[in-house]
């Protein structure tokens, strides 16, 4: 039985996948290829004479002239190898890396590879510790003590038989000649470290969590298990699908309108604040900027969705159909949005609301949808939920896509935003400069105060709305002084 | 069970056998007639039509930023819609706010639990949400006074009946969509914590998801330890595509920036790039040299290059449509186990498990 120190139960159970270790093994065959593996030849490590050693830097020329790589890369995958166990070093033997020179490595002998099959169990280790215990007392390091401490309390009902285990292994191991139990010895340390490791070594064996489901099971075979597979496929074939030709190549072409909007890609003006630590480039693009800068605006001809995503973009596009005297189609779309990815409490009330002001006769921002769709919407809204203006959203998102943002881009609200649209020059920062730029980093200002001055301006915006709206009908009526603000 | 006396039983079991044999030779022969339609449309391959595409120069990615304070594996992190803000969560059941830029830490939560795999960063940048083995996702409203206890005002949002995997906020502060090693991914009302539609398909562990960008629709795609990427309508639950590839777990799926196409990492060491309108795998990123898991992937903001984080604690750049390899990056000293490029493709953030986090760029 294996315990794992759990103070719940999360009915996890089975070790995920370790693809990784088919593969390992392979490379590892090869490594140890007489002919074409790595150069192995017997080394001398104080009194002893270790066989079949090999050197860092011997193993990382290997990989690199076997995977075609350089060093760096090759010394990473090495020290993956060291890290899972199959490479051990016979010096400073708690740090699982391959170091680049004459330092000492053996490969582990397979019956302590590492496997997918079983996790490595605690009564095992614990026999471990208690065969090093006998054969020494007081040559357990700190954290191995405390981990014969913990199985001591938590295995205290086999104990007997651990302990009668470690004794077997114990006199088993005397029998051996001393260089072949020098060289177990070191394989079992190198085994536990990979699969206990001390504290600061890192392992590759640390997978994390287990999974709920068995990923090495096959799902149950039953007969519903086929028909569910049979009627998913079904439904898959008669899916309407594209050309690789057509979809391949608009995949293509968005690489290319956007390349020269990417950072990684084209320098972004006037600077990338993670490379200069100067935030002009954030400033100049805040959301709602007053003029904003070329790059931006080219971006909302690439597609009306771009337009609508950007909220700079939204509000010139507002401007502009609200000179065409059609701002109601964005507002209602806008509703729709608010309804939709709104709080569910507040669905029916919002619903009431865009029907009153959007769809009902004579509501006062009427908007001209199709004779069917509009049955449907409001037949719909008998029982609102989520996705109930979706038809109509739809078919106002197209209108104003296929009509309205083309009229746009040619329009002189957009023609003028271009005009004075900036492109700031680029920064020429000396090494001097970035370094103080580097000293002068500020904080900004935090989303929750933004949020509140958005909050603020709104209720302002609103309450002078009302206002003229009074005024103005007062002085339809003849009469000067407003009654105090409705707020 | 294996011989019954009882003739009737002996016949009734092989009568199902029969059966069984039956409907898998039937549901194999609609497979490939699946793969035949797909095949009818496939008239060329990505890297053929990338080969009138100019080439990529020379990379110079460096960290830019290291984020230390977390005490134990950074699993999971997002970015604020304000470019420089970050959350991050951890094993030992810390979730981090932090001003990458000035690399100041802002806000901190701990967590009931340990191993909090996911953590999100509401849209509006006023709340973060995560969870992990307490099997739920939790909203914490973020506040300006230092000295409040975050945790008084939090939210319970989702309840699964295994470790939440991944989460995320569809456009606003008050959905959320989430995964868990139960199999299923939900959908939650943030306010009253109602279940708003659940998904149900994958035949384990659910291991991450992403939502669809806005214009494409109301879909998001999910990967599991069942080796499928799903493709789900958010109105009605279905699974509408699924691709079957991968050799093994899915660990990360994220969207191409247009919506028509998605890349997965996988613990069989390889990236793959599906094209949804084609309804095919149209590239795999791997390399002979490479043989550990990836993590975690995100693209670039035009698409154009695909960062990878990987088990052996590198990150590889992808050119995504020739499909080579255009740089790898080292620097941290564990396995890489999130990365996200940030919202206006600036930089990119990683977190390992080395405890820290890094912003390259």
């Amino acid at each position: 039985m294996t315990i794992r120190n759990t103070l719940r139960d999360h009915g996890q159970r089975y070790r995920p996948r370790m693809a990784c270790l088919k593969k390992t093994e392979k490379v590892l065959l090869e490594m140890q290829d007489p002919k074409t593996g790595v150069r192995s030849q017997p080394q001398r490590l104080v009194i002893t004479t270790i066989p079949h050693a090999i050197t860092g830097e011997d193993i990382i020329a290997w990989l690199a002239d076997r995977f075609q790589v350089d060093t760096q890369e090759a010394r990473t995958f090495g020290s993956m190898l060291v890290a899972l166990g199959y490479i051990y070093p016979l010096q400073d033997h708690k740090r699982l890396v391959i170091k680049p020179d004459v330092s000492l490595y053996r490969f582990q002998t397979p019956y302590f590879w590492p496997t997918q099959q079983w996790p490595v169990e605690d009564t095992d280790y614990a026999i471990y510790l208690a065969k090093r215990n006998i054969r020494k007392k007081g040559i357990l390091e700190l954290h191995e003590q405390e981990h014969y401490n913990r199985l001591h309390k938590w295995m205290n009902h086999k104990w007997d038989f651990i302990v009668m285990q470690a004794k077997e292994q114990y006199r088993a191991a005397k029998e051996r000649k001393k260089p072949d139990r020098v060289v177990f010895d070191c394989q079992e340390r190198a085994y536990w470290v990979v699969h206990r490791p001390p504290p600061g070594t890192v392992s590759a064996m640390d997978y994390g969590l287990d999974r709920l489901t068995d990923p090495n099971s096959d799902e149950a075979k039953t007969p519903d298990f086929y028909e569910r597979i049979m009627i998913f496929t079904q439904q898959s074939i008669m899916r309407p699908r594209v050309k690789s030709s057509v979809s391949i190549g608009a995949l293509v072409k968005y690489c290319g309108t956007y390349n020269n909007h990417d950072p990684f890609l084209f320098k972004c003006l006037p600077s990338n604040p993670w490379l200069t630590d100067d935030v002009t480039y954030w400033n100049l693009n805040m959301p709602c900027v007053e003029i904003p800068t070329k790059m931006r605006v080219e971006r909302w001809t690439f597609s009306f969705a771009e337009l609508l995503s950007d909220p700079r973009g939204r509000d010139d596009f507002r401007l502009f159909l609200k000179k065409e005297f059609s701002g109601e189609n964005l507002a209602f779309w806008e509703g729709c949005e608010d309804l939709k990815w709104g709080e569910a409490a507040t669905i029916k009330e919002k619903a009431e609301h865009i029907y009153k002001t959007f769809l009902a006769r004579g509501a006062p921002r009427w908007i001209n949808i199709d004779g069917k769709t509009m049955e449907v919407t409001v037949k719909g809204l008998k029982h609102p939920h989520r996705y109930v203006l979706d038809p109509a959203q739809t078919h106002i998102y197209m209108l104003m896509k296929k009509d309205s943002y083309g009229r746009y881009q040619k329009s002189p609200v957009f023609k003028d935003t271009v005009k004075k649209a900036i492109c700031p020059e680029e920064h020429n920062f000396s090494v001097a400069q970035l370094e103080q730029n580097a000293k002068k980093r500020r904080p900004s200002l935090s989303p929750i105060i933004l949020r509140q001055m958005e909050k603020e301006q709104r209720a302002k915006m609103a309450a002078n709305v009302d206002i003229t709206q009074v005024m103005s009908k007062l002085s339809k009526q003849g009469k000067e002084a407003p009654p105090p603000p409705k707020k | 069970m294996r011989s019954p006396l009882i003739p009737e039983m002996a016949t009734q079991e092989v009568q199902l056998n029969e059966t069984l044999v039956h409907l898998k030779t039937e549901s194999e022969t609609l497979k490939s007639k699946l793969e035949e339609e797909r095949a009818k449309l496939h008239d060329v391959e990505l890297h053929q039509v990338a080969e009138k595409v100019e080439g990529l120069g020379q990379f110079v990615m460096k960290t830019r930023r290291t984020l230390k304070g977390h005490g134990n594996k950074v699993l999971c992190m997002d970015w604020c819609k304000d470019k420089r803000r970050i959350v991050s969560s951890s094993q030992d059941g810390k979730v981090i706010v932090w001003d990458a830029f000035t690399t100041n830490k802002e806000h901190a939560v701990t967590m009931p639990c340990t191993w909090v795999m996911a953590c999100a960063y509401a849209p509006s940048g006023c709340a973060v949400a995560c969870g992990g083995l307490d099997n739920k996702c939790s909203v914490y409203p973020l506040s300006l006074d230092k000295n409040e206890n975050l945790a008084a005002k939090k939210k319970s949002v989702a309840m699964h009946t295994n470790y939440l995997s991944a989460c995320s906020f569809t456009n606003s502060d008050m959905q959320i969509l989430t995964s868990s090693g139960d199999g299923t991914c939900a959908l939650w009302d943030v306010e009253s914590g109602q279940l708003l539609q659940s998904f149900h398909g994958h035949a384990a562990d659910v291991l991450c998801l992403d939502l669809a960008p806005s214009e494409t629709g109301n879909t998001f795609v999910s990967g599991g330890c069942d080796k499928k990427a799903n493709v789900w309508d958010m109105r009605s639950g279905q699974c509408i595509q699924s691709f079957e590839t991968h050799e093994s777990d899915i660990n990360s799926v994220r969207y191409y920036p247009s919506g028509d196409a998605f890349a997965s990492g996988s613990d069989d060491a390889t990236c793959r790039l599906y094209d949804l309108r084609a309804d095919r795998e149209v590239a795999i990123y791997s390399k002979e040299s490479i043989i550990f898991g990836v993590s975690s992937v995100d693209f670039s903001l035009s698409g154009r290059l695909l960062f990878a984080g990987y088990n052996d604690y590198t990150i590889n750049v992808w050119d995504v449509l020739k499909g080579t390899r255009v740089s790898i990056l080292f620097g941290h000293e564990n396995r890489v186990s999130t990365l996200r490029v940030s919202p206006d493709g600036t930089a990119f953030c990683t977190g390992s498990w080395d405890h820290t986090l890094r912003i390259w760029a």
